[in-house]
């Protein structure tokens, strides 16, 4: 297996053309080429997803995603309603992880009309997505599992502190998965302290859980064999096809969207930020694992130092406002990688466009170019590895 | 990171006629864009990509944006010859008055890319690129060859907006179904009542696999007649 290494050529050296487009693999086996189209209902899928595979015996050597069995024209819903009520449905995009997507939206209109947001309700925005970063990740990986055939025991682990969160949600929000928690200029409803204390009994129990679930999974004989040097992403072309999140970290880029825009406040906290150096499934596996204790960093600060005040802005306005002509482009760093929103305003109560840049489908992007030469059986742990929601990828 | 002033400059010097204009965006974002001459715009994305002080390694977001006709109502003040009779006299005087015109502004498919750099860790670059109209002339040259990540958002806009991206490699409705008309994000889409037919993923496979078993029953006949003879 080569080593990628962290060192990347950005640009630098002189690529032949189409460097950056799939690799044709060739047919080296006698007889004949077998189709198979795997999904839309597989349980490998996590969803309604489609792969158009050639095999060559179990070698992949075509592979062609297809979309769309959820897609419901999200963004044409955007145009046509106001900008608050949006919101909730920016829950149903990635439904794993509705505090990062309503965090997104938030951002991107307050980019758009200029707002500020209070000093707490920013400390509860920070909390409120570690937690969703928390408990996407430690799922991520129990589904992996689930899809390498380990079934039952690392996933029920990962649920069972998943479900202290979706507590502490249910209690502050109203509702578990579909939050619909932040508004521009703050948050909706201010937590107490009890729900603090209780925040803060929960994080404090998530450190010796990590380290049952590390012990667990990091060194298995099967595991390793499984997911390393499986589904290699080099580097350059991580970067070229807009790959972002724990899959481009896993492959040496450092780039985290908290460290480069600062956005909220960040900058405030001391964190680090994990890289792999193979590019493979097992780092990706990995880099969710350590990221889930640098997101426990952030939250100890963060639950140390939360300030009082108000969570919303009193002169912000909220429903019923016309923002002025002109347009934004908001990012945030979700779970799954680079989530943006971009907003064109004509001066109206609804935005004139209203677009997301959903992670899970651009991730998707090289999903061939990873699957191409490897196992059929592999795939599976590819797909997998690339962390995808199907209410993301189709809108 | 420069200001997009200071990138255009860059852009002329290097690559030259390529027609950038700055457009201005008045809202508190503060992030202005560049305006693209489909004819330029792949020379214009390769080197803002290798540029070693720019280097805008990075295409994160591609956007559709439709702009239909739309009727403009503006005042204008004309002079013009009025014949009046004053006193029993019938005279000439240039007379000014204000006069309401409309005129119908042409439409057009707007794609809208925003850019950053991971090496340099600055951005957002906006640029835009217009087509011509919005029923016949719609080609805008593909910039997935430059920067991978273009692929499934130029589709999409393919798809969704109908803008057809010449150089794709790949062409092909993404989030509808092969055989869909029309293009749903546009704004003078219509729903049509209902949809009678909707295609499954296994129709194709379907009639491939029949084919298959007939062409093997065939053979099977075929081969049986021979035997008995």
């Amino acid at each position: 297996m080569t080593k990628i290494g962290t060192k990347l050529g950005f640009g630098r050296k002189k690529k032949p053309e189409g460097w950056n487009r799939p690799p044709v693999i060739e047919q080296t086996s006698e007889g004949e080429l077998l189709e198979v189209a795997m999904g839309p209902h597989h349980p490998s899928t996590h969803g309604v997803f489609r792969m158009n595979l050639a095999l060559d015996g179990e070698r992949v050597i075509r592979l062609k995603p297809e979309f769309g069995y959820l897609h419901r024209n999200h963004e044409k819903l955007g145009e046509g309603q106001s900008y608050l009520a949006s919101m909730p449905y920016t829950d149903r995009l990635d439904y794993l992880c509705s505090l990062t997507n309503n965090w997104a939206y938030a951002l991107a209109v307050e980019k758009l009309t200029g707002q500020q947001v209070p000093e707490r309700a920013e400390y509860l925005r920070v909390i409120l997505s570690e937690l969703t970063r928390f408990q996407n990740h430690a799922g991520t990986i129990g589904f992996l599992m689930q899809d390498m055939g380990c079934s039952g025991t690392p996933l029920m682990y990962a649920f069972r502190e998943r479900e202290k969160i979706l507590d502490l949600f249910e209690e502050l929000t109203g509702s578990r998965m579909m939050c619909n928690y932040m508004r521009f200029g703050g948050c909706r409803v201010d937590a107490t302290p009890a729900w603090l204390d209780a925040t803060r009994k929960v994080v404090a129990g998530l450190p010796a859980f990590l380290d049952e679930f590390e012990a667990l999974l990091r060194s298995n004989e099967i595991l390793m064999a499984r997911t390393q040097g499986v589904g290699i992403l080099p580097p350059d072309l991580a970067v070229n096809a807009g790959i972002t999140g724990p899959l481009l970290r896993a492959s040496g880029v450092n780039y985290d969207i908290r460290k480069v825009d600062h956005y909220g406040i960040y900058d405030r906290f001391n964190f680090k930020v994990p890289l792999g150096d193979h590019g493979d499934v097992y780092d990706r596996f990995m880099i969710r694992m350590l990221e889930m204790r640098e997101s426990l960093k952030i939250l100890d600060q963060a639950l140390k130092e939360i300030p009082g005040g108000p969570v919303v802005d009193p002169k912000a306005k909220i429903r019923g406002f016309r923002p002025k002509p002109g347009e934004a482009y908001g990012r945030i760093e979700s779970p799954k990688g680079e989530l943006g929103f971009y907003l064109i305003s004509d001066g109206g109560p609804n935005p004139y466009r209203y677009r997301v840049r959903p992670p899970s489908l651009i991730n998707l992007t090289v999903l061939e170019d990873m699957s191409l030469g490897q196992n059929v059986a592999d795939v599976v742990l590819i797909l997998g590895s690339v962390d995808i929601v199907m209410g993301e990828v189709d809108r | 990171m420069k200001t997009v002033e200071e990138i255009k400059a860059a852009i002329e010097a290097a690559v030259p006629g390529a027609g950038v204009e700055v457009v201005h965006n008045p809202g508190p974002s503060g992030q202005h864009s560049l305006r693209l001459d489909p004819s330029h715009a792949v020379e214009v994305a390769k080197f803002l990509r290798s540029d070693a002080e720019l280097a805008f390694d990075f295409l994160s977001n591609v956007t559709g944006v439709d702009w239909p006709d739309r009727e403009v109502t503006e005042k204008v003040r004309v002079t013009r010859p009025v014949t009046r009779t004053v006193d029993g006299v019938e005279q000439t005087v240039e007379e000014t008055v204000e006069e309401t015109r409309k005129h119908v502004e042409r439409g057009c498919l707007e794609v809208v890319f925003h850019l950053f750099s991971i090496e340099k860790k600055h951005g957002p670059l906006v640029l835009r690129m217009r087509t011509v109209n919005r029923t016949d002339q719609v080609e805008l040259p593909s910039l997935t060859p430059v920067w991978r990540s273009a692929e499934f958002q130029e589709r999409e806009i393919f798809d969704l907006y109908g803008v057809v991206f010449k150089g794709h490699p790949d062409l092909r409705r993404i989030l509808m179904w092969e055989g869909f008309k029309d293009h749903p994000m546009r704004r003078d889409y219509v729903e049509p009542d209902d949809f009678d037919y909707e295609p499954t993923a296994h129709d194709e496979v379907l009639a491939r696999a029949k084919a298959h078993q007939a062409a093997l029953q065939a053979a099977a006949v075929g081969h049986e007649g021979t035997g008995a003879d």
